[in-house]
């Protein structure tokens, strides 16, 4: 007997309950339009760390305070660690071979005002190789010069979203703004770089690190009377030196800090690639996580098939007594009930993609983030949809398949 | 067309044995109208399945068109029954919501024929049994004994060897179920048509040309009747 005549019975057999084929079908057209919709918000999620730390160049090197959490070892006994101004001073000192630029920089958020706009705005104290290391462009007036950090002159440079939040569509560029009440002089605006994965590297002002040292930040940018800086970026020449830099960098600041062989490091080099790698496995593991919980709900989609295809099967037993009676061998009717969970999963598979498409599309249109839908995702979700029709009809087919036909013919 | 010796069908109900077919051997030409009789629990039913190839006897052998049934597989009976078997049930069993044209084809798709064949031949079947002119109808729109005459031309559609009735008009009006046992007997007699009707009523009985009386699973009688009631005639008990 032809694919097509079984396929025909099992539509027949489906539309006969339409409201029960339907309700059946949302198990899994819930199930599978979660896993597509998750799975393209991770994948979207991916994409855009991805995309924002790769902006910041490859070749950089960041070193950062704080304990490297490694094992066992990293217990709760930990205490602040800092990095300092001292160690930045050390490694521009000592380090020359196949370094570009080294950048300290402290941050913190402040109010920032110009007339009656008022924004708290992370505020960051840098020098000129900043906008190089971080490959930001400028897109009116200059940078931080050397000049600045040497006269400590209160001049900023404001990022492209806080310029418009400011100043609206007007040239922020001579213009003066307050920080915590000090008094900036705008000298320059960025170019935006788009919104990255954590935070829009847009919102920010730049001001020279030694202004901030002595007229703004205070004495929270300052521990045992030693200047503290939150990172030291360093721009690495070739790709090929980034090994040997990051290990001349944790010898040098070991040293510093007086940590013995035995100690852990109080300080963190990473690279972006580590940085990527990080966050990538971390956005994986969620995504795995996110759709196995989908996958699950997909399982439950496949158990209410079974036990709607079970019921169908004991209501249908004269009828299948009959076909057994004009010819209908065991393989055939187990081919039509298979058939029927097989179309009941595909179409609520492909039901469920396009809605999953749809949710991912949401998720883009509401401006979080862009879901990114790949035809791996669909592919999945939809092999997934199938695999539980077949998984989940064989046992009710059987079970009509072996139903015996004068038996069948008798029942009532 | 059937031999038959010493069939015995043996139904295990938990701890008992129950025989409901004990050693019935018998034999039946192409072209004869048969009566099984026999009251309910006598074994007609266990003998009718085992004939209609619906099930295998315990012990015996039974020879159908010079073929051997008793080994067969499940596939196999199967393909036979599609063959060589026509079946009318007392419930007439057709599928619903499916227009008297597709239950008509329906052994015909499991047999693998062509879609033109198929409804060439469900089309002349169901001409035979005088209802070319309700093939679109689905079983609710057809009267009982329509109705019936659908499952005859099901039955009729593979050209069985056997066309093996159970109580074929239980279920219907004493007017209606003459209008099918007419229906029978023009089969019989105008076609050369094999049939078996399986019942407990002597007077349906009594339209056929032999009667087989069975009780508790063994033949106790085999009789030509020599004048079978023609249908339309009216009633007359024993």
């Amino acid at each position: 007997m032809l694919f097509s005549e079984n396929f025909k019975i099992a539509i027949r057999a489906l539309r006969a309950n339409k409201l029960r084929s339907v309700l059946t079908m949302l198990g899994i057209v819930i199930g599978v339009a979660t896993v597509v919709a998750l799975l393209s918000i991770g994948k979207g999620a991916t994409a855009s760390i991805t995309s924002s730390i790769q902006s910041n160049g490859s070749n950089l090197l960041t070193v950062s305070p704080g304990r490297q959490q490694t094992g066992p070892g990293a217990n709760g006994s930990q205490q602040a660690s800092y990095l300092y101004y001292s160690d930045y001073q050390l490694l521009q000192r000592s380090l020359l071979k196949d370094v570009a630029a080294i950048v300290p920089s402290y941050q913190s958020a402040y109010l920032v005002n110009y007339g009656d706009e008022s924004f708290s705005v992370k505020v960051t104290g840098v020098t000129k190789d900043y906008q190089e290391t971080n490959s930001y462009d400028v897109a009116a007036g200059r940078f931080i010069s050397d000049g600045d950090n040497k006269s400590e002159s209160r001049v900023a440079v404001l990022g492209s979203q806080t310029a418009q939040d400011l100043f609206g569509g007007l040239n922020p560029v001579g213009k003066t703004i307050s920080v915590k009440g000090v008094k900036f002089e705008v000298v320059g605006v960025l170019a935006s770089k788009g919104s990255s994965g954590f935070g829009s590297s847009d919102d920010a002002v730049f001001i020279p690190l030694e202004t901030g040292y002595n007229k703004l930040f205070g004495s929270t940018a300052t521990y045992n009377d030693k200047k503290i800086v939150n990172s030291i970026s360093v721009s690495v020449s070739t790709t090929e030196a980034m090994d040997t830099v990051s290990a001349q960098i944790e010898f040098l600041i070991r040293r510093a800090h007086k940590l013995t062989s035995s100690d852990e490091l109080d300080f963190n080099v990473l690279s972006q690639s580590d940085l990527l790698s990080t966050l990538t496995s971390v956005t994986q593991t969620l995504t795995v996580f996110l759709g196995a919980i989908a996958g699950i709900s997909l399982l439950v989609g496949g158990i209410g098939i079974m036990n709607i295809m079970l019921v169908s099967v004991t209501e249908r037993t004269k009828e299948i007594g009959l076909r057994k009676a004009v010819g209908a061998t065991k393989n055939q009717i187990l081919t039509q009930f298979l058939i029927e969970t097989v179309t009941l999963s595909l179409v609520g598979g492909i039901i469920g993609i396009l809605f999953g498409i749809g949710m991912a599309a949401l998720v883009t249109l509401s401006g979080a983030l862009t879901a990114v839908i790949t035809a791996d995702s669909i592919l999945l979700a939809f092999t997934f949809a199938l695999a539980i029709g077949v998984f989940f009809g064989l046992y009710p087919a059987f079970r009509a398949a072996n139903l015996h036909p004068m038996e069948a013919l008798r029942y009532e | 067309m059937i031999q038959t010796d010493n069939l015995t069908k043996i139904y295990q109900m938990g701890e008992s044995e129950v025989r409901a077919l004990d050693g019935a051997s018998f034999t039946i030409e192409k072209g004869e109208m048969v009566a099984i009789m026999g009251p309910s629990g006598s074994g007609k039913s266990t003998l009718m399945s085992i004939i209609g190839c619906l099930d295998v006897p315990t012990s015996g052998s039974y020879v159908l068109d010079d073929v051997s049934v008793e080994n067969m597989d499940e596939t196999k009976l199967a393909e036979t029954r599609g063959r060589k078997i026509g079946f009318v049930f007392q419930q007439f069993n057709l599928l619903a919501r499916t227009s008297a044209l597709e239950n008509v084809m329906l052994p015909l798709t499991y047999a693998g024929f062509s879609g033109k064949e198929r409804h060439d031949r469900a089309m002349k079947a169901l001409e035979r049994v005088g209802l070319s002119d309700r093939t679109d109808h689905a079983p609710s729109e057809l009267s009982g004994g329509q109705q019936q005459r659908v499952a005859i031309a099901r039955a009729l559609v593979n050209e069985p060897a056997i066309l093996l009735a159970d109580e074929p008009t239980g279920a219907l009006d004493s007017k209606t179920g003459v209008e099918i046992m007419e229906l029978f007997q023009s089969l019989y007699s105008d076609h050369g048509q094999t049939v078996i009707l399986v019942t407990h009523d002597s007077y349906v009985a009594r339209h056929t040309n032999r009667i087989i009386k069975l009780s508790d699973g063994r033949i106790v009688s085999d009789e030509v009747n020599k004048n079978p009631i023609k249908a339309g005639t009216p009633r007359v008990e024993e």
